[in-house]
């Protein structure tokens, strides 16, 4: 049996899907930037399919940008959560309450 | 080719410059941690050199780097709006009180300020989806640590938290629309997927799942309904001038790059029957139907709920996202008139806005206070203060004489003459509640008075603040008055590289 682009793109549509429901319901800033790096990497994948199906290779080369920003972001978000942790010494996001309305 | 190329990096130097004087900046903050001054002057300078460059293209329209980057007036426009917030945001920056208690750092506070401008600038110019992402990343970057800065005070970093959780959520979606944008047409330049989507031949379900979720990333950058979760509480905890930049240069970029994808990508190029200026958009998806459910929900919601906000920088915050609702109305008009509202409306409100905050800050440096119960009696405290911030919520209101009405003006006028009128209502409507809260505000300054006795002392001001109140303050009553040259100038930018 071939694998076909369907393939790729539904599991790539079902890891994304994980993601946004994994940044939505999860309470621990932690894995809520892993779901996040999962949504990316979703993303990645579709591209990378995208882009050998179409025999093109831009795709491939916006999937490099994205890994080398989500790096970025990745390394912001938990510095950020670092100086959180310093002041209110969890890492829950239900607790992280001052701010609302 | 290589000459090519070559020759476009002069088409660059409002960038370059920046680029070298962000490098620069980081070098002399690590030299000179005791005055950051210094580093507040090397940006001061990138910023207006770069100013120079800018205003050294105006009357150009071309592509540069492989279609990567336009460079039309449309740009231009833009990064002017960006680069004089940029300015402005610097000379607060000197006179708060709050940015000293991390004075220690406040060299990288000046040179993430200049990336951060380097970031919208590049969204201005940006027509191509890689382009946009990179843009619209570097500058969400570099605005989650400056929201995070005074990062000892709890608010301040919870603010940038929650931005990254959202900025990471938003940006996701759209990366997803922009991967399934290029499955359908096998590229990432705007011009080539407009060509291709012209042929008819794409899908237009796959087309509009794409187009909303792409939509997600410009409407969290300009902060509409109903991605503007993160907006209240980063305005909130970030330090004020934060918060006033991200109000007028983050939203310039946002809307300069999600209007040059709407109307690079969706607009039909063969459409000639249509009188001049006007647009048609591509059949098989009405995104403009969507744009203006969304821009009714913005305002909307913008202003109800900032009815009973009580801490001026959330209020802001609500209004912020209401204005943020007016602009996206000229996007639905799908015409050059609207477009040419949208940047007076840019220009107008990047003084009053600016300057609402700026008193807010001058205000809150003195009392320590944001809350709207304490500015109870202000307006005999410090009169100068209370009849500028008088005049910017008026004109944030949108009343004649100031310089907020010619803005709405030029955005109804818009609707109206394209029948747009259900939607020029409820943006009446809306300014209509939304004076009740501005008001609210003024009620407490003049009507009421502090009940204790120690807080009757007058607010002296520096005279350097006063100077730059007036700078924000002349404008917006001067443009309120004699407003021509500021129109002509938004119609003559209204041109995009390869659009009619």
């Amino acid at each position: 049996m071939p694998v076909t682009l369907d393939y790729y793109l539904l599991l790539s549509a079902v890891l994304f899907t994980i993601g946004v429901v994994g940044v939505l319901t999860r309470r621990n800033a932690i894995v809520v930037f892993m779901c996040i790096e999962l949504m990316l990497n979703s993303v990645n994948l579709t591209l990378v399919a995208f882009s050998a199906y179409l025999g093109d290779i831009t795709g491939q080369v916006l999937v490099f940008f994205v890994m080398a920003v989500a790096a970025a972001e990745a390394a912001v978000g938990l510095a950020i959560v670092i100086s959180l942790f310093r002041n209110k010494q969890t890492v829950n996001i239900d607790k992280i309450n001052i701010l609302k309305w | 080719m290589p000459e090519q190329l070559l020759g476009d990096i002069t088409k660059f130097l409002p960038e370059i410059t920046l680029t070298v004087m962000f490098l620069v900046a980081i070098c002399a903050d690590l030299m000179f941690r005791k005055s950051p001054q210094i580093v507040a002057g090397i940006t001061l300078t990138g910023l207006i050199l770069s100013g120079a460059f800018v205003l050294n293209q105006s009357g150009m329209n071309e592509s540069i780097f492989g279609n990567m980057i336009a460079v039309d007036p449309f740009a231009v426009f833009f990064k002017v709006i960006i680069l004089m917030s940029a300015i402005f945001v610097i000379v607060f920056s000197l006179s708060s009180v709050e940015l000293q208690t991390a004075s220690r750092r406040l060299g990288e506070y000046y040179s993430l300020l200049g990336g951060l401008a380097l970031g919208m600038m590049l969204m201005a110019g940006a027509s191509n989806l890689l382009m946009m992402y990179l843009a619209i990343e570097l500058s969400s970057v570099s605005s989650y640590i400056l929201a995070g800065f005074t990062k000892e005070a709890p608010d301040s970093s919870e603010a940038s938290l929650k931005y990254v959780i959202y900025g990471g959520l938003s940006s996701g979606l759209m990366l997803y629309g922009i991967s399934i944008i290029y499955g359908l047409t096998g590229s990432l330049d705007i011009y080539e997927i407009n060509h291709v989507l012209a042929q008819g031949s794409v899908s237009g379900s796959a087309l509009a799942i794409a187009g909303i979720l792409t939509l997600v990333g410009f409407g969290y950058k300009i902060s509409a309904v109903p991605f503007h979760f993160w907006t209240p509480d980063v305005y909130e905890g970030s330090p004020i001038t934060i918060t006033a930049f991200l109000s007028v240069a983050s939203k310039a970029g946002g809307f300069a790059v999600m209007i040059r994808f709407f109307k690079g990508v969706f607009i039909d190029p063969s459409a000639t029957h249509l009188p001049e200026g006007m647009w048609a958009s591509l059949s098989g998806f009405e995104w403009y139907h969507v744009v203006a459910a969304i821009s009714v929900v913005t305002m909307t919601l913008g202003n109800l709920v900032a009815l009973w906000q009580d801490n001026m920088k959330r209020l802001l915050a609500y209004s912020s996202i209401a204005h943020a609702g007016y602009m996206l109305m000229g996007v639905v008009v799908l015409s050059n008139e609207g477009l040419a509202a949208i940047l007076v409306y840019f220009m107008v409100y990047l003084f009053m806005n600016l300057g609402a905050f700026y008193i807010v800050m001058v205000i809150a440096n003195k009392t320590g206070s944001e809350d709207v119960e304490d500015y109870k009696g202000i307006g005999k405290r410090a009169p100068f203060l209370g009849v500028a911030l008088t005049v910017f919520l008026i004109s944030l209101t949108g009343l004649p004489p100031t310089a907020g009405f010619i803005g709405k003006l030029y955005l109804f006028a818009a609707l109206l003459n394209s029948g747009w009128i259900w939607l020029a209502i409820v943006g009446a409507l809306n300014s209509v509640i939304s004076l009740y809260y501005y008001a609210k505000v003024l009620r407490n300054m003049y009507l009421r008075s502090e009940a204790s006795e120690k807080k009757t002392e007058m607010i002296d001001i520096p005279r350097v603040q006063v100077a730059t109140v007036l700078v924000l303050l002349v404008p917006v009553i001067a443009l309120g008055l004699y407003f021509t040259p500021l129109v002509e100038m938004a119609q003559a930018s209204v041109k995009m590289f390869g659009s009619p």
